[in-house]
């Protein structure tokens, strides 16, 4: 699904210049669950960045299916994002005025082919707090319905970054169950980026990353429930 | 400012904040400047105008009498009050301009021989004054000179009294008699048609039959008299020689004239600087309130290092202030250089000498301290707010912004909202203050620009009334005397001439009890097609068979009311003094008549069937040879053309028009600029990170962009009506203050008028939203993902 060569993120800090990534080849399959783990400034967040259609690399081929996302404008790199990338973030990132429903409702709007916001709340175990504003809801709850906004498009991909790092451990749980329910129920290739390794075993995959490039990979043989983790 | 860490911090917050800044003290400026323009032309006019009287000697008392001996001035000399006296002789002349055709008159004015006259001096422009027994010389005033291209030596012929006579331009002058140069019946100055020409004292009186007397006679005062007992005195002294009654200055047609203008150039000093400062005031308010609610943890910070709370309000209030004074500086400049314009461009419409260029420095100071005064109690409450804060409570972040379902929402159930426009109303909702004060911004940015068009609606619906409504002959003729109303047929029989009608203007005195007013009873036949009376919704009312029809605003002046009986002493012929019943009252624009049918009028008076002015219809083919035939009728005192005082009045009109709609539009351009820029500067800095968030999710620029200039849309599709609303009521204000006993203006607001006001805002609401839609563009959306909200 996901097909990455010799990918290079350069950019510029004042007379600095950070070499975010620096050649990374990485494949992503269809309905993975995949955990990019890396400590802060290894360059998951910017790899997550380029996948996600938000920055072009300074050099290298990234491909999603038959798309060239680093010959992209701005223009089909919106389009992209809006047609098959879901984004989760640390900060959850809901519009304030708008209600638990309303938030998925305003990207199942512009999507082709949605689930009902409804189905989506319910999807992360939110059906009874459906009309509530996100000030009224917890820290937990308002990540399970941004991870509702973001899978009720039925994207290709689901990409998180840093799902808990805002939350205490027993309610990052509960948001990494409904990350896993999500991957289970629709198929969505799901990225999950994070520095905490606690929770690596939740998925098929983990890739660590280490300065700008991908220092190890390996399979679990089985993904972890994750009530089972704790951290 | 001393280099220190505040002071420091306060100029590089004033530099990131400039486009704020500068939309703010825009609006400041434009209030300043508009203040300072208007006093300033106010303040340098009435100095100009004083000025002007006092050097040319501008009389304070006027008279005209029938024919009075000179030795009579003696008499007036020693008169308690009166300075100086001296006696003219005047009279109408038809003329006949080279190479135009329309009938042209001129007020005569005698000069004695060799000399200025002693009051009403004249200013010489150009050329000469005539010298004594060359009674062909004459001097004519400037705009009527200026209208036929008129130069010292030019030559033409003057119908003076029945008598043909050429007549020599000497010179070009202007008098503080005619700044306002009006027809006699007519509301609006005709250059081409009507002038004023001063000649020899001699000349004139052989013209007139007035060797050896005088007709019109204007008085000086000792300082400090009150001219209301040398009126007295000469009213007494002048009536047996045929006086219609002495007036004060205050009365003179030109003088009046003006100083309606000049009261309405003080209205605008206040009316507009005050929305300007509102605007500004609520402006402030709310941006400094948004800094202040970004800046709480530095303000905890600052506290829990000692600084007092009158150091925290001290440092915003600065901010406050600089803003001001940057508005100050640049409303002052602009004011100036406006007012300087503008006052230049009123000398030369008024044809002064020269311009005083005067303010008193004191009223600038005051202007300056009331600036910011007004800027500082704008963001007081958030500058108080901020200083009062508990250290502590600083340094928590402010709680989550609570929404709720609008009520709107509830309301418009019906209607399927998209989330964005959801996201609008909501934003909306939360803050009602602040989103009726935006709204009142965008509707005082609309109400300016209304107040500023709407008088040329007004004025044109009064001009209209009175020239195309109230009047519809082709051709008005004035006779010398009235005649028998038989005049009417003869005219009728000439060739050309398809209809003519009679009417009599009868000049006269009303009194009732103690009250009375001057002014002329209009007669007008039952069956008359070319003259009405209309009321002020402009339908026809009907003259009652017998007795007075006065206007409303007479009646009042007289505290008449129907079935009262009036004493109409006649202020002409024999002097007869009637009793007239008042059958009813009207409403008019021009404030004050008084009508009668043509036949009871003049059975009253105990006269036969006369009139003193012909209205006439003709063949537009013909009309140059009826010109001619009406000019060589000696009975003829002049003759208006209707259609050409109307055209001439748009011409000028329109031109006015201009220059005043694109400057009340500027304003109302830059507060609506001003008060949209903020809303969208501030909502973008509320809302980028929620925006960007969208742009992440998949939204694109214009989607995103829509919901940020959504909510200037709504504002504006609200704020715009409630400006006309708004609008409406300055209008109304303006109207009753402007209301004098000349005229009343009508309140008249056009769609034209209401279109422009909404266009302007429209227009400076979307260059704003361009910038915005820029700005856009920028949102870092890689960094939205990494911020805590």
């Amino acid at each position: 699904m996901f097909h990455t060569r010799g990918l290079t993120k350069t950019y510029d800090q004042g007379e600095v210049q950070v070499h975010a990534l620096r050649g990374v080849d990485l494949d992503l399959f269809g309905g993975e669950l995949v955990v990019m783990l890396g400590a802060s400034g290894s360059g998951k967040s910017t790899l997550l960045n380029i996948l996600g259609g938000l920055d072009v690399p300074t050099s290298g081929e990234v491909r999603y299916r038959d798309i060239d996302l680093s010959k992209a404008g701005d223009r089909e790199l919106t389009r992209y994002r809006r047609e098959h990338v879901g984004f989760v973030f640390q900060f959850y990132n809901l519009i304030p005025s708008l209600t638990a429903r309303e938030n998925v409702a305003a990207v199942t709007e512009i999507a082709s082919n949605p689930m009902a916001p409804e189905e989506a709340l319910a999807l992360v175990g939110l059906q009874a707090r459906i009309d509530h504003f996100p000030a009224q809801l917890s820290g937990g709850e308002q990540q399970r319905v941004a991870i509702a906004r973001a899978v009720a498009k039925r994207p290709a991909v689901l990409l998180c970054d840093e799902p808990t790092g805002a939350l205490d451990s027993a309610t990052g749980v509960l948001v990494l169950e409904a990350l896993a329910r999500a991957n289970r129920e629709t198929g969505t290739t799901t990225v999950i980026i994070t520095h905490n390794a606690s929770i690596a075993a939740m998925g098929d995959r983990v890739i660590t990353l280490s300065d700008g490039n991908i220092s190890g990979e390996h399979r679990n043989s089985e993904r972890q429930d994750p009530r089972t983790l704790s951290w | 400012m001393g280099r220190n860490a505040l002071n420091i911090k306060l100029r590089r917050e004033l530099w990131q904040l400039r486009g704020q800044v500068v939309a703010i003290a825009l609006v400041i400026a434009g209030g300043v400047a508009v203040c300072v323009m208007s006093v300033l032309n106010y303040s340098s006019l009435m100095e100009t105008r004083a000025q002007y009287y006092e050097q040319h000697r501008f009389a304070e008392v006027f008279a005209a009498v029938k024919r009075a001996p000179r030795h009579v001035l003696q008499e007036i000399s020693k008169i308690p009050g009166v300075a100086r006296a001296e006696g003219r002789v005047e009279g109408i002349a038809k003329l006949e301009m080279p190479g135009y055709t329309d009938p042209v008159s001129a007020r005569l004015v005698s000069l004695p021989p060799n000399t200025q006259p002693d009051i009403n001096r004249l200013f010489i422009r150009e050329g000469r004054l005539p010298m004594a027994g060359r009674n062909q010389e004459v001097v004519a005033i400037g705009s009527f000179a200026e209208a036929h291209d008129l130069s010292p030596g030019d030559q033409f012929t003057g119908i003076i009294n029945g008598r043909r006579q050429s007549l020599v331009l000497t010179g070009i002058v202007e008098s503080p008699e005619f700044i306002y140069v009006i027809p006699p019946g007519g509301m609006l100055p005709d250059y081409e048609r009507y002038g004023v020409l001063w000649m020899n004292r001699e000349a004139l009186a052989a013209g007139f039959d007035m060797v050896g007397a005088f007709n019109s006679l204007v008085v000086t005062l000792r300082s400090n008299m009150s001219d209301a007992t040398v009126i007295d005195h000469l009213d007494r002294s002048l009536a047996r020689y045929g006086a219609t009654g002495a007036y004060g200055r205050e009365h003179q047609f030109s003088h009046r004239f003006l100083s309606d203008e000049l009261d309405q150039l003080k209205t605008m000093a206040t009316v507009f600087p005050l929305i300007f400062m509102s605007v500004a005031m609520f402006l402030l308010h709310v941006v400094i309130s948004r800094l202040i609610s970004t800046q709480r943890d530095i303000i905890a910070v600052l506290k829990a290092f000692g600084y007092g709370n009158r150091q925290i309000a001290w440092h915003y209030s600065k901010l406050v202030i600089l803003i001001a004074v940057i508005g100050l500086a640049v409303g002052l400049a602009l004011g100036f250089w406006l007012g300087r314009g503008l006052a230049e461009l009123y000398m030369d419409y008024y044809r002064f000498p020269g311009l005083l260029f005067r303010i008193h420095p004191g009223w600038l100071v005051l202007l300056g301290l009331l600036t910011i005064l007004v800027a500082w109690a704008g963001a007081w409450r958030a500058i108080r707010q901020a200083a009062a804060l508990p250290p502590a409570e600083a340094m928590r972040p402010e709680g989550p912004a609570r929404y709720r379902i609008a009520g709107a929402e509830k309301l418009l159930s019906g209607i399927r909202f998209s989330q964005p426009s959801r996201m609008i109303v909501r934003q909306l909702d939360r803050r009602p203050g602040r989103t009726l004060l935006s709204m009142s911004g965008i509707a005082m940015a609309t109400a300016i620009v209304m107040v500023g068009n709407f008088q040329f609606d007004s004025v044109s619906l009064m001009v209209h009334t009175q020239f195309a409504r109230v009047q519809q002959q082709d051709l008005a003729a004035a006779f010398i005397d009235p005649v028998n109303s038989s005049a009417i047929y003869t005219l009728q029989r000439q060739p050309g001439i398809l209809y003519v009608e009679g009417k009599r203007l009868v000049p006269a005195r009303l009194t009732f009890g103690h009250r009375q007013w001057r002014s002329a009873v209009t007669g007008i036949p039952s069956d008359a097609k070319l003259q009405f009376v209309v009321d002020s919704n402009l339908a026809r009312v009907q003259l009652p068979k017998e007795g007075l029809l006065l206007t409303d605003f007479l009646a009042e002046e007289l505290g008449v009311t129907p079935g009262d009986i009036v004493q109409l002493e006649v202020l002409e012929g024999d002097r007869r003094t009637i009793q007239v019943p008042v059958a009813g009252i009207t409403s008019e624009f021009l404030g004050v008549g008084a009508y009668m049918n043509l036949d009871a009028l003049n059975r009253a008076l105990g006269d036969g069937p006369l009139i003193n002015q012909a209205m006439i219809n003709l063949d537009p083919e013909r009309a140059g040879e009826i010109y001619d035939s009406l000019r060589e009728t000696p009975g003829v005192l002049g003759l208006s053309i209707r259609q050409a005082m109307l055209d001439s009045f748009y011409d000028t009109l329109a031109k006015t028009f201009l220059t005043f709609t694109f400057f009340n539009s500027l304003m109302g351009g830059i507060i609506a600029f001003g008060v949209v820029y903020n809303t969208i500067r501030i909502s973008l800095a509320e809302k980028g990170r929620e925006l960007a968030s969208l742009r992440v999710l998949g939204y694109t620029h214009n989607e995103v962009a829509h919901i940020l200039l959504g909510e200037v849309a709504l504002l504006i599709m609200l704020g715009v009506p409630l400006g006309w609303l708004v609008g409406q009521g300055l209008a109304l204000a303006i109207v009753t203050a402007m209301q004098t006993e000349l005229y009343r203006v009508p309140l008249t607001i056009t769609s034209q008028t209401l279109a422009i006001s909404a266009l302007v805002v429209v227009v400076s609401a979307m260059a704003s939203g361009v910038i915005a839609w820029w700005r856009l563009k920028a949102l870092d959306l890689v960094a939205v993902l990494k911020t805590r909200e």
